[in-house]
């Protein structure tokens, strides 16, 4: 059993809201830890568009997805939050009361926490891959088609097809060509958007004969349990042929999935998380959602939306986990005690 | 305004109106059009907005640029005319423009 990690607030999110929710929580001496699936901060800023010009920060009449990230990791730094990156929220206990608000939280990675308080900051959903809409794949899936490598060796002696044209297939193509039987790489064009350097190591094996470089599109599997025997690949000169294969890897990218926040017992409202306007707080009492993934009358999907909403959901996380304290409202600029935590005064 | 037909995997269609200036995505959202997600908001980095163009129109869209070819990648059964729609300027020359919507967006 892994140590229990005790915390007074768990984010579900390290987006641009969630990362601001750190410093509207740090101002009132609450340390946060962040859980995100992705293996960087950002969300959708630094996964979706991180070269984008934003236009509508306040204060910033252009800033970039990843010039946004960066500035927020640099303004949350004194608060020094705790982050879980490559793991998802899993599991969700209530083991507290309404008034007294506590929770177990379990990642997929296995990290059980126990809070006062979470915030959800999930903008829209979890990143997950791309599925292909081949029929009957789900039967495949994590049997012999696989959307990541967890172990090398379990792709030893197998005739793998890795469909795609970017670094991750390409980086898979190189890594499991000296351990796989064969190694066929399919795209749907002879251009490749991955680093160069990969394209052309891929080539010069593809011109020694020691793997196959197909293009196509990969339009059915054949097998039986789970098992791979085939995939029925549309070559871009029209034939239509069955490629005997063990095992194959898709990699189209990334697409936003709400995930397990829909069993946690929250209402839901088309995929989205109905709260209040005074601390968009859930249905749920000590949980709260802020940023893309809330919904409330009159909701705009803006960053700047989100930063609001993370300052009034810190002012009830507060009541939560101290709940005898004074409430004293004060301003960075010119309370002595803000910028001592702040690392400034 | 400039008249748009979206038509879904199942041949149902229907036409609807656009300004110009925006983008066949958008004008999708605006819409409920089923079939196009734009989980990114039109900002070219997710494929979620892939249609097929009617072959009559192919030639008076401007080429794919090679942002969009990239991204075109990441959808599933991209065909010579597969684009992306929220690449698609709205305007007179496209008026009447037929689109085809895929099944799923993946």
């Amino acid at each position: 059993m892994t140590d229990i990690i005790k915390t007074d607030a768990v984010i579900v999110g390290a987006g641009p809201v969630g990362l601001f929710a750190v410093f509207e929580l740090g101002l009132l001496d609450i340390k946060a830890h962040l859980i995100d699936i992705l293996p960087k901060a950002g969300g959708q800023c630094a996964e979706l568009y991180p070269e984008k010009p934003i236009y509508d920060i306040p204060g910033f009449p252009m800033v970039t997805g990843q010039g946004l990230v960066d500035n927020l990791m640099k303004q949350i730094e004194p608060f020094s939050p705790t982050f879980h990156y490559g793991e998802m929220v899993e599991a969700l206990e209530s083991i507290g009361s309404s008034e007294a608000p506590m929770f177990r939280v379990r990642t997929d990675a296995g990290t059980v926490f126990e809070t006062k308080t979470i915030i959800i900051a999930a903008g829209g959903g979890s990143f997950q891959p791309k599925k292909p809409p081949v029929p009957g794949i789900e039967a495949f899936e994590n049997k012999s088609v696989f959307y990541a490598v967890r172990k090398m060796e379990s792709f030893r002696g197998k005739r793998v097809l890795i469909v795609g044209g970017g670094d991750s297939a390409l980086d898979w193509t190189l890594n499991l060509h000296p351990i796989a039987e064969r190694i066929t790489l399919m795209h749907r064009r002879d251009d490749f958007r991955a680093a160069p350097h990969s394209v052309n190591a891929m080539r010069e094996l593809v011109a020694a004969g020691k793997m196959d470089l197909l293009l196509g599109q990969m339009t059915g599997l054949k097998g039986d349990d789970g098992e791979l025997s085939a995939v029925t690949v549309k070559g871009n000169d029209g034939g239509v042929f069955d490629l005997a294969c063990d095992r194959v890897m898709p990699f189209f990218g990334l697409t936003m999935k709400l995930g397990p926040i829909a069993e946690w017992g929250l209402n839901l409202n088309e995929n989205l998380v109905p709260v209040d306007t005074e601390k968009f707080e859930t249905n749920v009492p000590g949980i709260f959602a802020i940023g893309d993934i809330n919904t409330y009358p009159g909701k705009l999907k803006l960053i700047l939306s989100g930063f609001h909403e993370a300052a009034l959901a810190a002012q009830k996380v507060n009541r939560y986990v101290y709940p005898d304290k004074k409430v004293v409202f004060q301003y960075t600029t010119s309370s002595t005690s803000l910028q001592k935590k702040l690392g400034v005064a | 305004m400039v008249k748009i037909t979206f038509v879904d995997a199942g041949g149902q269609a229907r036409t609807v109106e656009a300004d110009e200036g925006s983008t066949v995505m958008e004008a999708a959202i605006r819409n409920d059009i089923p079939g196009i997600d734009a989980e990114c908001g039109g900002a070219c980095s997710c494929a979620t907005c892939h249609v097929y163009v009617d072959e009559a129109f192919l030639d008076k869209l401007p080429k794919a640029e090679p942002m969009e070819e990239d991204m075109l990648d990441f959808a599933f059964d991209v065909r010579t005319n597969s684009r992306l729609s929220c690449q698609i300027k709205v305007s007179q020359a496209i008026e009447g423009i037929v689109v085809t919507t895929p099944e799923a967006q993946g």
